[in-house]
């Protein structure tokens, strides 16, 4: 079928960062394919555990919250969750852990595969409802269980008490891990991988930080589709490079005068939350469609960790966005407002997500006062496509819209 | 010169037609879903009775729910800015309004030139609309105009603790069967609208002068109840359920000014 489509499409640029991301993004799963095909043991990773320690000890790991995402922007979603609901979990739990525990279950999921697991290993530095997930898989499966506990953090620095926790949890979780798979822990090793977090890492913030340039040399929802990557591969040579393209990319559309953001840039605004995979379209072209760029996002810098030692990344981990206190998020999302000259907010309120979304509401009323931009807030779900309203996003969006527009002195044209 | 605006809403289709941005030549109400005929024919009633023609509108503006299926505008917005700025034209001192229609509920505050500085909408559930006192209405065989003067009867309120239509609809029956009078129901039940909408009120703050608009506002019961709740005087206006398309005809005569059209 795909003959006729791809006649008809430019051949994408082998040396363009987006394919060489979208490669690295298929081959994170058919690296664990074949792995699991040579008989190695393959694991199932949260996304926020220090991936510096599976890929120090060469093991193949992947990503069920990357997966749940990749299957519900494919339509799937509803039918995984409806399937998890059928054997009695709630439709109020995390879409992820639903579509998760429906593919453990059917071992089969057309829209994106991976291999079962031979371990999981659980961080609840994003949330507590990933334990009990990855516990029933590990249950289920009869499988070990790697977990950290990384506390959620009240304070703006991490102590010295935590990252001594930290520290003791991940050694524990190293020696764990070479029992049980057999390989072995190598310091030299792990400088290489650390080294290519941080250059990963590096290029991906300062790439996500072009959207400082007025226009801005991408459109937002790039990054969404592009932090795939440095969830799964941020240790891999091939990820640094194709950062390093990125942000390469970036700087020259800058140069040029050029984006990736077709159309006139009118508005700029930051999106809160968890992109609504399954209705990835609609509310990209709800904001395309009014000149609305949305330029920056936590969640896309969520992903870049630099740090330069085994302390550092403790503390690094222990500093990722739901991790950390109210007043610590709302003075990064500030920055990253003001910093790439936003002006509005368009908070997702996640029904999947309760950590998130539970303390949205006072935090984005805090930056809408700081900044001095409206704030908006719409209804939806990461993966399950049932807790989406088209029309009540769109009126939402074109409110914003005015608002904007009204603050610019002007008179909007709406929607003609 | 007259312009035109429609509102077409979840339930009603509303068309007002202005002359000169002042004078309300005529306005229709429609009871018709989107989708169907309601808006020609709101727009049709709205021209008989002015006798105006068509031709003669100027510049049309549409909003609300169904906004975008309507061919015959020049301008759509949303029905968020169109009830600012009907408000505003009705009550310059406005700061905070309160629109409960069909499907949503919604709260907008006005900063002193009366344009929109913020807003929240309900969530994706009907809890808080028109929606819920249809429901209700219908429970209690009561037509939705009698709510009101039930309302005004009532001795003892009854509390109406879910703010689910779908929760509070069995609860509703389970005290009508233990013999909660009906006058006592209707009141816990436009209090049970007013708490949910003042939640939302709270949440872009209270800042008089506070106006309710949209269809609901007509209902004292729940203007009683929402005033108690947010202990403010609320102002309301008799073309309440027509503010939006009030706000798109006066913004349709604006933009034909401004932009010298
Ligand atoms: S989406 Fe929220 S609830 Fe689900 S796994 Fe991620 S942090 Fe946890």
């Amino acid at each position: 079928m795909g003959e006729e489509v791809k006649k008809k499409r430019p051949a994408p640029d082998p040396n363009s960062a987006k394919y060489k991301l979208g490669q690295i993004a298929a081959k994170a799963y058919s690296d664990c394919m074949e792995a699991k095909a040579r008989g190695e043991m393959v694991g199932w990773c949260a996304s926020n555990f220090p991936v510096e320690i599976p890929e120090t000890l060469g093991l193949s790991v992947c990503y069920p919250e990357n997966q749940a995402a990749a299957i519900a922007a494919r339509g799937g979603g509803e039918r995984m969750c409806s399937e998890s609901e059928g054997d009695g979990y709630s439709n109020d739990l995390c879409a992820y852990a639903r579509v998760s525990l429906a593919y453990m279950k059917l071992k089969d999921a057309p829209e994106q595969n991976m291999p079962m697991p031979d371990f999981v290993l659980c961080c609840n530095n994003i949330c507590n409802c990933m334990i009990k997930w990855y516990e029933n898989i590990a249950r289920e499966l009869d499988i070990p269980m790697i977990m950290i506990d990384i506390p959620f953090n009240p304070d703006y620095e991490v102590s010295d008490a935590e990252t001594e926790y930290i520290r003791a949890q991940f050694w524990g979780a190293i020696h764990q891990l070479e029992k049980i798979t057999g390989k072995k822990w190598s310091d030299e090793r792990y400088k290489e991988v650390m080294e290519i977090s941080g250059r990963s890492s590096r290029a991906w913030l300062a790439a996500t930080s072009c959207a400082k340039y007025l226009p801005s040399p991408f459109n937002g929802f790039d990054l969404l589709n592009h932090m795939a990557v440095m969830v799964t591969a941020r240790g891999k040579k091939e990820a640094a490079e194709a950062m390093e393209t990125l942000l390469k990319e970036y700087e020259d559309n800058h140069e040029k005068g050029d984006s990736t953001y077709h159309g006139e840039e009118k508005y700029r605004i930051m999106f809160e939350g968890i992109a609504c995979w399954p209705w990835l379209r609609v509310t990209s072209t709800g904001l395309k469609s009014r000149g609305i760029n949305m330029v920056t996002t936590i969640y896309a810098d969520a992903f870049g960790f630099i740090y330069d030692d085994f302390d550092g990344m403790c503390r690094a981990y222990a500093r990722v966005p739901n991790a950390m206190n109210l007043e610590l998020s709302r003075d990064k999302r500030i920055k990253l407002c003001k910093d790439n000259h936003v002006e509005g907010l368009l908070v997702h309120t996640n029904r999947s997500c309760k950590l998130w979304s539970g303390f949205m509401a006072e935090m984005s009323r805090q930056i809408g006062r700081a900044c001095d931009i409206p704030v908006v807030s719409f209804d939806g779900d990461q993966a399950d496509p049932r807790n989406f309203s088209e029309a009540q996003y769109d009126t939402r969006v074109q409110g914003l819209m005015e608002i904007m527009e009204a603050n610019k002195g002007g008179r909007s044209d709406g929607n003609r | 010169m007259f312009t035109l605006g429609v509102d077409i809403g979840s339930t009603t289709a509303k068309a007002v037609i202005l002359k000169d941005g002042k004078d309300i030549v005529s306005s229709s109400i429609v009871v018709a879903t989107v989708g169907t005929d309601g808006v020609s024919r709101a727009m049709e009633n709205a021209l008989r009775e002015s006798g105006v023609r068509r031709e003669e509108i100027r510049f049309t503006v549409a909003t609300g729910y169904g906004r975008k299926t309507f061919a015959g505008a020049d301008l759509q917005l949303s029905e968020l800015t169109c009830h600012a700025v009907g408000v505003h034209r009705e009550f310059g001192d406005v700061r905070t309004v309160i629109d409960i229609g069909g499907q949503d509920a919604k709260v907008l505050s006005l900063n002193e030139e009366g344009r929109m500085a913020n807003f929240v909408m309900n969530d994706k559930c009907a809890a808080g609309t028109g929606r819920f006192l249809d429901v209700m209405a219908n429970i209690l065989h009561l037509d939705i105009s009698q709510l009101e003067v039930e309302a005004a009867r009532a001795v003892h309120p009854a509390n109406i603790s879910s703010t689910c239509t779908v929760f509070a609809e069995s609860e509703v029956i389970s005290q009508l069967a233990s013999g909660v009078r009906i006058p006592d129901l209707v009141a816990g039940i436009c209090q049970s609208v007013a708490a949910r909408v003042a939640s939302l009120v709270k949440r872009v703050g209270v800042r008089e002068q506070v106006c309710m608009s949209g269809g609901v506002a007509r209902n004292a019961g729940v203007r009683n109840a929402m005033e108690k709740e947010l202990g403010v005087r609320i102002v309301y206006s008799e073309h309440a359920q027509l503010m939006g398309a009030l706000g798109a005809a006066l913004y349709a005569y604006d933009k034909v000014q401004n932009d010298n059209l």
